[in-house]
């Protein structure tokens, strides 16, 4: 098993958008965004811009055809900015000219009047000013009004969660070439190819069906490029429509930070109850989330929040509310988790504060109330399969949990200046659009009379591997070596309304419409080769190793004859087969339902050492059992575990998204933004499988890509075990737990005496 | 003037402008497209090519970042990108095993990543190690593996290469690079090239100080290309890497002179040095990738000026001095007085560094430097600090020169900390009187890399450190903490 696209990237021949030789005549365009967060728009001169050598056009918003609207879930962004700019980098225009550094140049050339007007970046002055994207939301279980009074202990606090950068390697990016009849054929690096078609055919006033797009691969998505690989594609497209010529545009790294949104920050107040014991009676939470200047997908991203508002518990009374802020930031989007790697930090504060309040360890109030068989989730679902504990105890009996943190402490005895610090962080993650309806998909297969095969699918291959499972799936179906099987780009003509390559659900999804597709094809050609054979029994014909089998015993027939004889027959060679998840189902009104096919559980446990001479830290080892279902293609499996942990580890300790009070983001860079490199990923790895039958994925396997991403969350209490071991302290939960907060938490105390010495000398 | 390289297997003869991004002469003009574009600042190593320099009849390779990178400079060099080290319809030994293990997953960084490795199999110093690869590829960013499937493919390579590794004759050949070109596992334009380059004209005219004034001198380019570089393809430049007498270091009359476009890396791997900063090399690993410490200049550290250099603050420990030329005329100006203001200093634009020379250290110096980041590696300090230092035998000190970058305006020399220190026991009481007086003395501000208060602290505790190596008996963290 490999990641079959990997033998063309390492020789470098994986072509991307602008590595394939441009269409004679194309043109480059760049974005002109506002240099403020909030403001009216009074005036707006590109004359020196257009009196530039080599520029082609400024377009703005008048010069939109159709309608000057992106928003995918609510409408309320338009692809150019018209009277008020709601955050900085905004699009107002797009330059067009013959080279990409002409077009940049010329953006530095256009000038704004803007009309400033307040600017909020705070979640929570969002939330008292009530500005909201859409009205705030909350799930509920048991009574939690009356629950309080059964509990022993009750705990509150507060968390800060920061926002991250998707960081792919390749930035957002589009070429779209105009043909016959206003068709427009767009090149797109999105997650959402169906996303682009829609919101290019709105902007431009043209049916669906003159809009093509197709995506070869993504240098990276993780969310980033699912909605909002959008706006840059619809913005050359409408370029190359207006010029009539073929436009490419490639975001610079500093404008596509600037530009475009990332993880969701939040603030949240949580609340827990619980029993002497451990057990906990209840849970109250309030999430403020940082929803950016437009909506974007962010009401889909809060729902995650709540859904995974309790994590791995199971916690009979609870109220998660969350509330969807608008701030003059850019608009927050999808990152792998969508919300949930937030709701589940909040729990995993409260319990750590309850933990240090009653003088516990953290680890047995978490397993005391992990969720068993049979419980609800708040949102009215119960556990089925479910392998919280299961994944819990793998992990603590096989990596030796208790020797760990029995050589931790020895360690931290004998120690002054490092300490070592662990923590488990469990993980419960639902699998399906929490949109219903988007959980479909469609597959093509045709089969060529040599016996090559050609799949499509809705799945667009950003690195995670979709393409080489479809590979393995189809071929495994049909009873043939991989070798025989292609897949085709992602493309809108082949396959219409696909929802994007997002929720881990890619390959289940797209695995089973082809699933489908195959059984199609096979049935045609199972009964050809009866009939070849002069057999009528047509159940029990069977191809395996690319033969025809009877009853088990091999027969002469072998698959590339058997599609030259489908040929030659006149037997179809192509199937295009629909698939959608049965059984699931969400009542918004109740906040109830069965939204999720199934649960992907997992445990990990992560050390920590802390320098406590200079606050810096290295996480030692991560140590996984995870919930993978029957594995379809370990290589890739793995690799997601590793990828999903080293974003989550990043998330929580090194990314650092700073913002001045004036709505700018000042980590602008990678010189300024950095995220783990392989000197920060521990050497000391494990990755166990727990690998029983999924109910809806291909073959028993399940979604592997977003749920490591938690387990890095884990990263900021290891740390902070380690600064408790240090000084004893009540920190706050403030994530990143970076460097600069570490040191502040265990030594910021000495500053004091010096602050006196300041006022003595002035 | 045109400039001609040998560019993977083919003679590059070009006179599109000297200050041209390598990169995008490579993608743009010669759509060599698998090299790519990532960061354009050096810092994610997706645009990774080796380049191959002759020296003393052989051809020394380095991996550096195409996005830094002159075009005027490649004269007379060997540039390799992904596409020359795959073999004709097949895959190099770090490519099989980066297939192999899945150590690719988007492939958009991987082409840089493949350079890095594959420069490590052919030039790798010392028994092939996971930790040698990892070397190689510290200034190569992947987003999507975590790194533990690359560390995997590595040490399968390292399993083959290795000591008692079915191809360990080959690492061991007298010619590595001749030797994976002969099993068919390089390509074969490798072969021959040391007289292939030295069949270029490598006669120029003039030199880089005669007091002509340009645009942009360009040494190793690692930070003018960030700050600069939409503007230094259409203006006038000096590269000053084609003028090689300002490289190296050598010792004389008690002083190390230290030509000023010397790298990093040259500077940590030179023996000389290593004898006096033994520890050298480690911090190196703290101050950037060996990318960028394959370009990166002392001198140009220096004049960059940012109060946050790694260099410029270790050199200033260091009690160094400039020499400054414009044409015949030469000064010397200690580092100690250089410094004027934010990003002001005393030289004027016409004059360029020749060299950086500093006294020979007395003999027990301790030479001590600290780097805080937020990631450990090729990460811009929150602060820095560099000191030299000296106690007599009977713990009294005779010699102290602090620095602290990050913390003021210019690179700072703590000198009312380090007179302080001069004459005294070093003791936990008078490490605690040090810190008052060194908090007196800086005024750091808040900024991207770290809070006022932050700056604060970590100079505290780097002088804590510092005092802390020079005599650890006699100081107790604790008591400090």
């Amino acid at each position: 098993m490999k990641h079959y696209d990997a033998q063309f990237h390492v020789r470098g021949e994986s072509e991307y958008i602008d590595d394939v030789p441009p269409p004679a005549g194309m043109l480059h365009a760049a974005v002109y965004g506002s240099p403020v967060a909030h403001g009216n728009i009074k005036g707006f001169d590109a004359s020196k811009a257009l009196a530039m050598e080599g520029v082609h056009a400024v377009i703005t918003a008048k010069d939109i055809p159709g309608e000057n609207q992106i928003g995918p879930i609510i409408q309320d962004e338009g692809l150019l900015a018209e009277t008020t700019v709601h955050f900085i980098g905004h699009p107002v225009a797009v330059v067009v000219a013959e080279t990409a550094e002409i077009a940049r140049a010329a953006t530095h050339e256009i000038t704004m009047d803007i009309e400033a007007l307040e600017v909020i970046v705070d979640p929570r002055e969002a939330f008292k000013r009530g500005h909201f994207i859409d009205a705030p939301r909350e799930f509920n279980i048991g009574d939690i009004g009356t629950a309080w009074a059964d509990c022993d202990i009750i705990v509150e606090g507060e968390c800060d969660i920061a926002g991250q950068e998707h960081l792919y390697l390749e930035t957002q990016r589009a070429r779209v070439v105009p043909g016959e009849g206003h068709k427009i054929q767009v090149y797109s690096s999105t997650q959402s190819p169906y996303a682009v078609q829609r919101m290019t055919a709105k902007v431009l006033g043209l049916p669906a069906h003159l809009i093509e797009v197709d995506v070869k691969r993504l240098g990276g998505g993780f969310g980033g490029k699912e909605d909002q690989a959008t706006p840059w594609a619809v913005m050359a497209a409408l370029a190359a429509h207006l010029l009539d010529k073929p436009v490419e545009l490639v975001l610079h790294r500093l404008d596509d930070i600037k530009m475009t949104g990332k993880r969701h920050p939040y603030a949240a107040d949580f609340k827990l109850g619980l029993k002497d014991d451990g057990t906990i009676v209840a849970f109250e939470s309030k999430l403020y989330q940082n929803s950016g200047a437009t909506a974007d997908l962010s009401t889909a991203v809060l729902e995650r929040s709540l859904f995974h508002g309790c994590n791995s518990y199971f916690i009979p009374n609870a109220r998660i509310f969350a509330a969807p802020c608008r701030t003059n930031l850019h608009p927050h989007t999808a990152f792998r988790g969508f919300g949930g790697p937030q709701g589940m930090f909040v729990i995993e504060a409260a319990i750590a504060k309850a933990a240090e309040t009653i003088g516990v360890p953290r680890e047995e109030i978490q397993f005391k109330n992990l969720l068993r068989e049979g419980d609800s989730f708040p949102y009215g679902q119960k556990t089925e399969g479910c392998h919280s504990r299961r994944c819990w105890e793998e992990a603590v009996d096989e990596f030796d949990y208790a020797g760990m943190r029995a050589a931790v402490d020895e360690f931290n005895a004998n120690n002054s200046r490092d300490k070592k610090g662990l923590a488990i962080m469990p993980i419960c993650f639902g699998i399906a659009f929490t949109k219903t309806f988007m959980n479909q998909a469609s597959a093509l297969i045709h089969c060529y009379p040599d016996g090559s095969v050609v799949l499509s699918t809705g799945g667009v291959e950003m690195g995670q591997g979709v393409n080489s499972k479809l590979i393995n799936i189809c071929a495994k179906e049909f009873g043939i070596s991989d070798s025989r099987v292609r897949v085709e780009t992602t493309n809108t003509t082949r396959i219409a309304n696909m929802s994007p390559s997002a929720a881990s659900a890619t390959t289940d999804l797209n695995g089973n419409a082809t699933i489908l597709a195959v059984k199609q094809i096979w049935e045609r050609l199972r009964d050809l080769a009866a009939t070849k054979l002069g057999i009528t029994d047509v159940g029990d014909i069977t191809l395996e190793n690319e033969v025809v089998y009877f009853r088990g015993e091999a027969t002469e027939i072998t698959w590339p004859e058997l599609t030259q004889l489908a040929y030659f027959s006149r037997v179809g060679l192509s199937a295009h087969a629909f698939y959608a998840t049965p059984n699931i189902w969400f009542d918004a009104a109740k906040e109830s339902g069965r939204p999720f096919a199934y649960h992907v559980y997992g445990a990990a446990i992560v050390q920590a050492n802390v320098d406590c001479l200079r606050g810096v830290y290295d996480i030692e080892s991560v140590r996984i059992v995870h919930d993978l279902g029957r594995p379809i293609n370990e290589v890739v499996d793995i690799g997601q575990v590793e990828g999903g942990l080293a974003q989550g580890l990043g998330w929580m300790t090194l990314e650092e998204l700073a913002y001045g009070d004036d709505g700018r983001i000042l980590s602008h860079a990678l010189s300024t933004y950095k995220a783990p490199d392989v000197f920060y990923m521990p050497d000391d790895l494990q990755v166990r499988w727990v690998t029983d039958d999924s109910p809806t994925g291909p073959y028993g396997s399940k979604a592997v890509g977003e749920p490591p991403l938690m387990y890095g969350i884990g990263a900021f209490f290891a740390i902070r075990d380690a600064m408790r071991a240090f000084r004893d302290d009540d920190y706050e939960f403030s994530a990143p737990l970076t460097p600069e907060k570490v040191l502040l938490g265990i030594q910021g105390h000495t500053l004091s005496d010096y602050r006196k010495g300041e006022i003595a000398a002035e | 003037m045109t400039v001609q390289f040998w560019l993977n297997d083919q003679l590059v003869e070009t006179d599109e402008p000297h200050g041209l991004l390598l990169l995008d002469f490579l993608r743009k003009r010669k759509r060599l497209v698998g090299t790519k574009e990532g960061c354009k600042e050096g810092d994610c190593g997706a645009c990774s090519v080796m380049l191959g320099e002759l020296k003393d009849g052989q051809v020394h390779y380095r991996p550096v970042t195409s996005c830094l990178v002159p075009l005027g400079e490649m004269h007379g060099r060997h540039v390799v990108t992904v596409e020359g080290v795959t073999p004709k319809g097949g895959l190099n030994p770090v490519q099989e095993a980066m297939v192999e293990r899945g150590g690719s997953q988007c492939g958009f960084c991987t082409p840089g990543f493949i350079v890095s490795m594959s420069w490590y199999l052919m030039c790798g110093k010392g028994e092939p190690t996971l930790d040698g690869f990892k070397r190689a590829i510290s200034g190569n960013l992947c987003r999507c593996t975590g790194y533990n499937s690359i560390k995997r493919a590595s040490e399968d390579v390292v399993a083959q290469y290795g000591p008692g590794g079915q191809h360990a004759n080959i690492w061991n050949a007298s010619d590595r690079v001749v030797a994976l070109a002969d099993a068919g596992f390089i390509p074969s334009h490798f072969k021959g090239m040391a007289q292939k380059l030295a069949d270029i004209d490598h006669s120029h005219a003039g030199s880089a100080d005669d007091g002509n004034v340009v645009d942009f001198f360009i040494g190793g380019g690692t930070d003018l290309y960030v700050q600069r570089g939409e503007h230094i393809p259409d203006s006038t430049v000096a590269i000053l890497n084609r003028y090689p007498e300002m490289r190296g270091i050598r010792v004389q009359d008690g002083w190390y002179h230290v030509g000023s476009l010397t790298t990093f890396e040259q500077f940590a791997q030179h023996p000389e040095i290593r004898k006096v900063i033994p520890k050298v090399d480690e911090w190196l690993w703290l101050i950037a990738s060996l990318h960028l410490r394959n370009r990166a200049t002392i001198a140009g550290n220096i004049v960059n000026a940012s109060p946050i250099g790694d260099m410029s603050n270790l050199m200033l420990a260091l009690d160094s001095e400039l020499v400054l030329r414009a044409g015949d005329d030469e000064r010397i100006v200690p580092m100690k007085s250089f410094y004027k203001g934010y990003k002001q200093f005393d030289k004027k634009p016409h004059e360029i560094v020749t060299e950086i020379r500093f006294p020979v250290p007395k003999s027990g110096t301790v030479v001590h430097f600290e780097k805080v980041s937020k990631r450990k590696a090729l990460d811009i300090a929150s602060v820095n600090s560099a000191a030299k230092m000296r106690i007599s035998d009977a713990g009294v000190v005779e010699e102290m020169s602090l620095t602290a970058g990050g913390v003021a305006a210019t690179p700072l020399w703590l000198k009312d900390t380090s007179a302080f220190l001069v004459g005294k026991a070093i003791n936990t009481d008078t490490v605690r009187d040090a810190l008052e007086v060194a908090m007196n003395e800086i005024s750091p501000i808040s900024d991207v890399r770290g809070s006022a208060e932050y700056k604060r602290l970590l100079t505290r505790q780097f002088i804590i450190s510092h005092c802390m190596k020079l005599s650890p008996s006699t100081v107790d963290f604790q008591e400090l903490a």
